[in-house]
């Protein structure tokens, strides 16, 4: 945390109004940043202050340590920035974690942000935070930003947006965050923005197919792009017939969901659906 | 990184492994004095990539004048866009039977997974399609790794989806799988392996199990702790390379994320996600992406510059598209560094930025001083930015 991302990124969190109450950062324990006590090790950090979440923005090398670090703390809730953790090292703290009931979003993410209440863990930008009724979930930061922008400019704020990562393994996935805004009063129609790669598109059509009780709008980005190359993403590639957007789209479209080709279109979707709720 | 066989098989051995006994050869004399060491031989192509033996990359030579010819006719062969610089003199092995094995990670689960099938011998991704049912897969716990128990039963299981086999009794598979698939994966963990493939794990007529070939890869993520090994197999297969897009190796050399497309339309922008929604919307638009290009979050200006530099590279690129959310990215520096690169590089193609988010006020009136107007939305600026390029391709 007393790093310059970790310092940076605390500010806007404390400005946001997000009760941030402790940092970590191994050796520096006993000093004071930004106003915050600093300890060793999170389990000292959770000892003293009772945090139950735990915002990740160490380098590379060092993210899925800390992330099984603060699990065994006993922090419910962690939340990797980190990009480019070495594959092998995210699957044993999945392990790790899954083992001590742990909820991980991310890594390679931009983490998870509430405006009504003030609320955030992560980089997501504080001044493109419009409190509302439309939960967003995405792979990515910056687009997910353009769709909140987006969706605020039209008039529709955000209960809760959680980027859930670009990477090939991750901790919540889509079809555990359409779950929780299921079942969250806040959020009344679900915007999710998937992207070519993987099946967690997929698994998550399948989720709202068997029946899910608020509306959803989907969006898949990564369409033009050629099987074989990884777009950006590690997670981001098409591999023989699994990730492809055709297979995502048809999916969603199965179970339902309409799926925007534009983010323009996202917005349309919503206000037909929002307006025809309001109206109902 | 891919890993050539030769350096992979040597990896294998190092764990413990059998590999047939080989020499890498880079003319027919090497080849033939190898051959007339080994006895009949495999002359195998070292390139990077898969679908050698098709390609006619993959020769058996009975005689050390076979070998010289084998050798001559497949070194500085093009495979997939790959000139072969070496190959693998290897002896030639009595097969009774082609099993496949391979450690791998597996997303939807999260995990790693061993698989072993007794379909072995071709593309697993061929055997996943059209057999399913012949795969047999266990999702080892990834600290303490397969446990011998889980490895029998995942072998009676990859035996029984055959109908069982008989080049060996089931016992001797038992015994002999259970380490061969322990090492593998003790291999791939200590390399960070996103794939460590034998394919084909072969069973020869006298009951050996052994190594046919190897594939690894090792985690790009990675790399920095395996520094010694990258620069050592780097340089051993830097020739081999030569088949990837000149484009994506410049790239990488100054540490971009690019991937090229081949359109007329160089993109920029920061984020994957919006890269690649950038990429569709100039599609949208009737235009065609010349690259994929991510210059992540908090870009500096030099970043900036390097990226244009690197897009002006691409002969078939006819015009640039910037696309710019700043989050944690400034326009300012965004616009500061899109103009001196515009400048210095003496750029005459159009320019479309589109910049929102952080400083993107300051970054607009820097931008405009400067010639270049910035468009509001995503979708305006890829309308733009394709008219401008086609109106340039008709001129």
């Amino acid at each position: 945390m007393t790093g310059s991302e970790g310092s940076f990124h605390t500010q806007q969190m404390l400005d946001f109004g997000t009760q941030v109450v402790a940092g970590v950062s191994p050796g520096k324990g006993g000093s004071k940043h930004l106003g915050l006590p600093v300890f060793d090790t999170v389990a000292e950090a959770v000892q003293a202050t009772g945090a139950n979440t735990a915002g990740v923005f160490v380098p590379p090398a060092f993210g899925a340590d800390a992330i099984m670090e603060s699990s065994a703390a006993g922090v419910s809730l962690v939340v990797c920035i980190t990009e480019l953790i070495p594959v092998n090292d995210m699957v044993r703290a999945r392990a790790f974690i899954d083992a001590r009931g742990t909820r991980l979003v991310g890594p390679n993410c931009p983490g998870l942000m509430s405006p009504g209440e003030r609320a955030k863990v992560g980089i997501i930008p504080n001044h493109i935070a419009t409190p509302g009724r439309v939960g967003v979930v995405s792979r990515s930061g910056t687009l997910t930003y353009e769709i909140i922008q987006a969706l605020a400019g039209a008039g529709y704020g955000q209960s809760t947006s959680v980027g859930i990562g670009g990477d090939p393994v991750l901790g919540v996935s889509f079809s555990d965050v359409v779950r929780l805004f299921g079942d969250d009063a806040e959020t009344e129609l679900v915007v999710l923005a998937g992207e070519i790669g993987g099946s967690d598109e997929e698994r998550a059509a399948e989720l709202i197919g068997r029946g899910y009780p608020k509306p959803v709008v989907g969006f898949i980005s990564g369409r033009s792009a050629p099987p074989g190359k990884r777009m950006g993403h590690a997670g981001a590639i098409i591999s023989g017939t699994t990730g492809s957007p055709a297979s995502k789209v048809a999916a969603l479209e199965k179970a339902g969901v309409q799926v925007a080709d534009t983010i323009e279109q996202i917005v349309e979707l919503v206000r037909e659906r929002l307006g025809a709720a309001a109206r109902s | 990184m891919k890993l050539l066989e030769h350096q992979a098989k040597e990896q294998l051995r190092g764990a413990g492994i059998e590999c047939p006994t080989g020499r890498v050869a880079r003319s027919p004399q090497d080849a033939q004095r190898a051959a007339e060491e080994l006895g009949p031989v495999v002359i195998k192509a070292q390139v990077p990539i898969g679908g050698r033996g098709k390609a006619g990359g993959v020769k058996l030579a009975q005689t050390p004048a076979e070998a010289h010819d084998a050798a001559a006719a497949i070194l500085g062969m093009e495979i997939h866009g790959y000139s072969v610089p070496s190959v693998l003199v290897e002896e030639a092995l009595q097969i009774a039977k082609e099993i496949y094995l391979g450690v791998t990670v597996d997303r939807d689960r999260r995990s790693q997974v061993v698989i072993l099938s007794f379909a072995g011998g071709m593309e697993i991704e061929e055997v996943a399609e059209h057999s399913p049912e012949k795969i047999a897969k266990l999702w080892p716990d990834p600290f303490a790794g397969p446990h011998p128990f889980e490895i029998r039963q995942l072998a009676l299981r990859a035996l029984a989806a055959v109908g069982g086999d008989d080049s060996l009794p089931k016992g001797r598979y038992l015994t002999t799988l259970v380490p061969v698939v322990q090492r593998l994966f003790g291999l791939s963990q200590r390399l960070d392996a996103s794939l460590c493939e034998i394919n084909p794990l072969v069973v020869t007529a006298s009951g050996q199990v052994i190594a046919g070939d190897a594939k690894i890869e090792i985690d790009q993520n990675a790399e920095f702790r395996h520094h010694d090994l990258v620069r050592q197999l780097g340089a051993d297969s830097a020739a081999a390379t030569s088949g990837d897009d000149p484009l994506e190796v410049e790239a990488r050399r100054r540490g971009l994320t690019y991937v090229h497309l081949g359109g007329s339309v160089g993109i920029i922008g920061n984020g994957a996600g919006l890269v690649m929604n950038t990429l569709d919307l100039v599609k949208q638009h009737g235009g065609t992406a010349a690259n994929f290009l991510d210059i992540g979050g908090g870009a500096r200006a030099e970043v900036v510059k390097q990226a244009l530099e690197m897009l002006l590279l691409d002969p078939e690129v006819k015009g640039v598209f910037v696309n710019i959310f700043g989050g944690i990215t400034r326009g300012d520096e965004v616009a500061r560094g899109l103009i001196s690169a515009r400048d210095e590089l003496h750029m005459t193609l159009p320019l479309v930025v589109r910049m929102t988010g952080t400083r993107e006020e300051e970054g607009r009136q820097l931008l405009e001083a400067a010639g270049i107007t910035p468009a509001v939305s995503a979708a305006e600026a890829a309308s733009k930015i394709v008219e401008l390029v086609g109106a340039g391709a008709s001129a």
